[in-house]
């Protein structure tokens, strides 16, 4: 049976965990006369390299640096380190290195860090040559043994064969010898056609845990003496503690202490969560809040809606031509504002972190989307350098971009602080969650188009006004001030390409960051930019009578790959043939991520307001998949994520805070309200592009587009329920 | 202090009496497999069963579960073997992050005694449980597969 191998979080590996000097490293070092250097797992067994490990009797360790968050990067990395190896796949299993390990051997896992669809396709190379490096070794530490030339030895299925005499021999037998070999200089890579494990539908490898309720989360770490802790930050971002009444919760029961955390933050701690939370809600706390509680949505959109004017500052993301004076002497033009809110990413696990800190060691327990980021928060936050300090990462109850933030961890290391000696878990509420996201960001957009006199697209003119991500959390990455991920879809080239021509283009971005911090929501800029050129597209194709495949077909003739995903998607859903009696069909396509997705929807509506879906089909090019059960799952999971932010979603502010606290203010799609996801995936080889974002893209879009089919009515804002559009 | 009946077994929990049930099980137990997602009864990620009845325990008080049968995710099996449900849920490789699985196949585990044979409309109607990562397609597809087991 596949396993993930979980830290145990007994008392026993609590002591070894905490009693191995340095770093944390379950690892020893074995050095033999004169050879080179073997690295051991903790149970003794010999790393062939830093991806791989064999156990004597062919169980095969698979290292994998990035996180599971429930996108299955675990399965699929393993596969390809595993196709390149050649061992049995029925014998594999995995487990993280820790952050710790990782800054004691000189980054020898690379980047730790899980998001923008990237723990595939960023390292897949890598991890593919550490499967292929090993298996190279396993056979020559065979060949040398048998004293035979290793050209004339092949492996499969952790079993070594000397072609010529028939002998044979296992992973496991030869696993020692091959840990003392240098490592081949160069390997060659499979071609992907000649795949046997990556490239299928394997099951995951982290699934019976997950059914049993054995999986651990962060939530669920247990350490002995272990208090746990509640916390509320100032709700007015931006603000400051100002002060607690301390004296009026010291006497409830379980509360051990009250601690300030940061400069905006308290935190209950005590026996049981339970406790820690009843106590911080009868707390009674004094914030500053500063100038940013006059904030509210109103007045953001106020502040954005300025910036649509031509007259403000923009960043230019794409030109060609001049689209603006082609527009000024249009013989016809059409305009159209969008918008789109704030959301929240809301992992069904709220945001936690377990510490234990002492002056000499802290150690974290936690979910996160990167590692190194948690390891760097826990130095900065426990001031220790990185030798005193380690990161064990768990399980993520979802991620979806909020747990490559590391707020969490600062704050349970603070909490920790305080306390030396006793291990705390922070567990955020879940109002606490709504309250302290890290938003998807706000933006309207401008779209103007213009037709000459037989209606051919002349000009386009995208002015995308509103938040940039980076500018908060990434500045170092902005471009001479410009966010270049604001235009994601809509860039001229890269991963998130636009996929029309028009013969003047111009999209630019009018910058503009109110108070709300921003953060990474799957599928980030690819949300509202699929939306407002997809759903502008359709607006652009209506008003000339055209059909709206049609009409992208004639922009998109230099872009095939774009083009193939909306003809995929067009002949799976119908499209030009009559779809059933009050059904309504609209498409939308898009590039994120590097790579290519489409995707249509078919409903019908009742009342005008009532939408059930009755059909999705999206379709995929991401190059390759490496495994197509998963890749299905994805493109599910983003239609339920991105339709639930269509109809339930939107974070409104007033006040300066964010104004849902919970699943009753922020809903959430249930299994009635989603249809089965029908998946056209055509992977055209030569490029690897990201899963787990991309198709989210284009749900939105679709469903909107055909709710124009459907009624006539032109929705430029969302959620629908500010609409009183819902669900059937 | 409370007896609680978990899993067959007789607890002895020392909790206030409105302490909810949800985290009597987690922190006074000790039975992680139940999650907390709202704490107000929508979500479903706490979902156990009250003498049969899928309830959500975070929305009930330990006072009120004394003396009924509660059963938890990690009382799902039976001697060794997994219930058909998270046999089901196996086959169909039906969980992502899995944080709600827990709570869902509670849900699921009470329908189908309930009504053996579920039709899609009966599914939509018991369960309302909330998925983030969106794998309502597999959970539909293994209910019905654990439903003709």
């Amino acid at each position: 049976m596949n396993q993930h191998v979980m830290p145990k979080l007994n008392r026993r590996a609590f002591v070894i965990g905490t009693a191995a000097a340095g770093a944390g490293l379950a690892i020893g070092l074995d050095i033999p006369f004169g050879g080179p250097t073997v690295v051991r797992a903790a149970d003794g067994s010999p790393e062939v390299n830093v991806w791989v490990v064999i156990r004597p009797d062919n169980t095969t360790v698979i290292r994998i640096a990035r996180s599971e968050m429930g996108q299955g990067t675990l399965t699929g990395l393993a596969q390809l380190v595993a196709e390149e190896l050649e061992c049995d796949w029925s014998k594999v299993i995995t487990e993280y290195p820790t952050p710790g390990q990782s800054v004691a051997r000189k980054r020898a896992w690379g980047d730790f860090s899980t998001g923008g669809s990237r723990g595939i396709r960023s390292s897949q190379e890598y991890v593919r040559k550490g499967g292929a490096t090993a298996r190279v070794m396993l056979i020559q530490a065979a060949a040398n043994d048998w004293k035979v030339p290793a050209s004339e030895c092949t492996a499969t299925n952790s079993v070594i064969t000397h072609t010529p005499s028939g002998k044979t021999t296992t992973y496991g037998k030869v696993v020692e010898a091959a840990a003392k070999l240098e490592p081949p200089a160069d390997v060659k890579l499979k071609d992907p056609k000649d795949w046997k494990i990556a490239g299928k539908g394997l099951k995951r490898l982290d699934t019976v845990d997950k059914t049993t309720g054995a999986m651990i989360y962060g939530a669920d770490v247990k350490l002995p003496g272990m208090l746990n802790a509640a916390i509320k930050d100032c709700p007015v971002f931006g603000g400051k503690l100002k002060s607690f009444d301390e004296a009026k919760i010291t006497g409830m029961k379980g509360v051990k202490k009250v601690v300030k955390v940061g400069d905006s933050a308290v935190a209950v701690v005590a026996d049981t969560w339970w406790h820690a939370k009843t106590a911080l809600d009868a707390l009674p706390i004094v914030w500053d809040e500063g100038e940013n509680a006059k904030v509210s949505s109103e007045s953001i959109a106020k502040w954005l809606a300025e910036g649509l004017d031509n007259s403000q500052p923009a960043y230019i993301g794409n030109q060609n031509g001049d689209a603006k004076a082609t527009i000024a002497s249009a013989a016809k033009k059409v305009e159209a504002v969008y918008n789109y809110p704030y959301q929240n990413h809301v992992t069904m696990e709220p945001m936690n972190a377990t510490a234990l800190y002492t002056p000499d060691k802290c150690e974290v327990w936690c979910g996160t989307q990167n590692g190194e980021a948690a390891f760097a928060a826990t130095m900065e936050a426990a001031g220790l350098p990185a030798e005193k300090c380690e990161v064990h990462k768990l399980i993520l109850g979802g991620g979806f971009g909020r747990r490559g933030m590391t707020d969490y961890v600062r704050q349970a290391v603070l909490i920790a602080k305080q306390m030396p000696g006793t291990p705390v878990k922070l567990l955020w509420s879940r109002e606490e969650d709504m309250a302290q996201g890290k938003f998807h960001p706000v933006t309207q957009c401008k779209l103007t188009g213009a037709f000459d006199a037989d209606n051919n697209l002349t000009a386009l003119h995208v002015r995308l006004s509103g938040q940039s991500i980076l500018y908060t959390v990434r500045p170092a990455a902005l471009v001479n001030g410009m966010d270049t991920a604001a235009f994601q879809g809509l860039s001229p080239s890269g991963d998130a390409a636009i996929g029309y021509s028009v013969p003047n283009l111009l999209v630019e971005h009018s910058m503009r960051n109110p108070h709300v911090p921003p953060g990474f929501w799957r599928g980030v800029n690819v949300n509202q930019n699929a939306i407002y050129m997809e759903c502008f597209m359709d607006e652009l194709a209506h008003s000339v009578g055209q059909d709206p495949v049609e009409f992208r077909r004639k922009l998109m003739s230099k872009h095939p790959k774009h083009l193939a995903v909306l003809n995929a998607v067009a002949e799976k859903i119908g499209w030009g043939k009559p779809a059933p009696q009050g059904v309504y069909r609209g498409i939308a396509q898009v590039m994120g991520y590097g790579s290519y997705v489409a995707g249509a929807a078919e409903i019908s509506v009742t009342e005008g307001s009532k939408i059930k879906v009755h059909r999705i089909v999206a379709s995929t090019d991401p190059g390759y998949i490496v495994n197509p059960a998963q890749v299905e799952r994805q493109i599910a999971g983003s239609f339920v994520y991105g339709l639930s932010a269509l109809f339930y979603g939107g974070c409104t502010v007033k006040d300066g805070k964010m104004e849902q606290t919970n699943f009753d203010t922020y809903n959430s799609m249930r299994i009635a309200e989603m249809p089965k996801v029908e998946c056209v995936m055509v992977p055209s080889g030569g490029f690897w592009g990201g899963v787990g974002e991309p198709t989210i893209g284009v749900a939105a879009p679709a469903v909107l587009n055909a709710y124009f089919a459907a009624t006539g009515k032109r929705i430029r804002s969302v959620p629908l329920k500010d609409q009183n559009i819902t669900f059937a | 202090m409370a007896n609680l009946t978990i899993n067959g077994k007789t607890i002895n929990v020392d909790v206030e009496d409105d302490t909810p049930l949800l985290w009597a099980i987690r922190e006074n137990v000790g039975l992680t497999g139940t999650k907390y997602g709202c704490g107000i009864a929508l979500c479903g990620a706490c979902t156990v069963h009250v003498d049969g009845v899928a309830m959500r325990s975070c929305g009930m008080t330990v006072s009120e579960a004394v003396g009924k049968q509660i059963t938890t995710i990690e009382g799902l099996a039976s001697n060794g073997a997994l219930h058909k449900v998270q046999q089901a849920w196996v086959a169909n490789d039906v969980p992502q992050c899995g944080y709600c699985q827990s709570g869902m196949i509670m849900a699921v585990a009470a329908l189908l005694k309930e009504k053996p044979k579920p039709t899609d409309e009966d599914i939509n109607e018991a369960i309302t449980n909330i998925c983030r990562c969106g794998t309502f397609q597999q959970v539909r597809e293994a209910i019905h597969a654990a439903a003709s087991a």
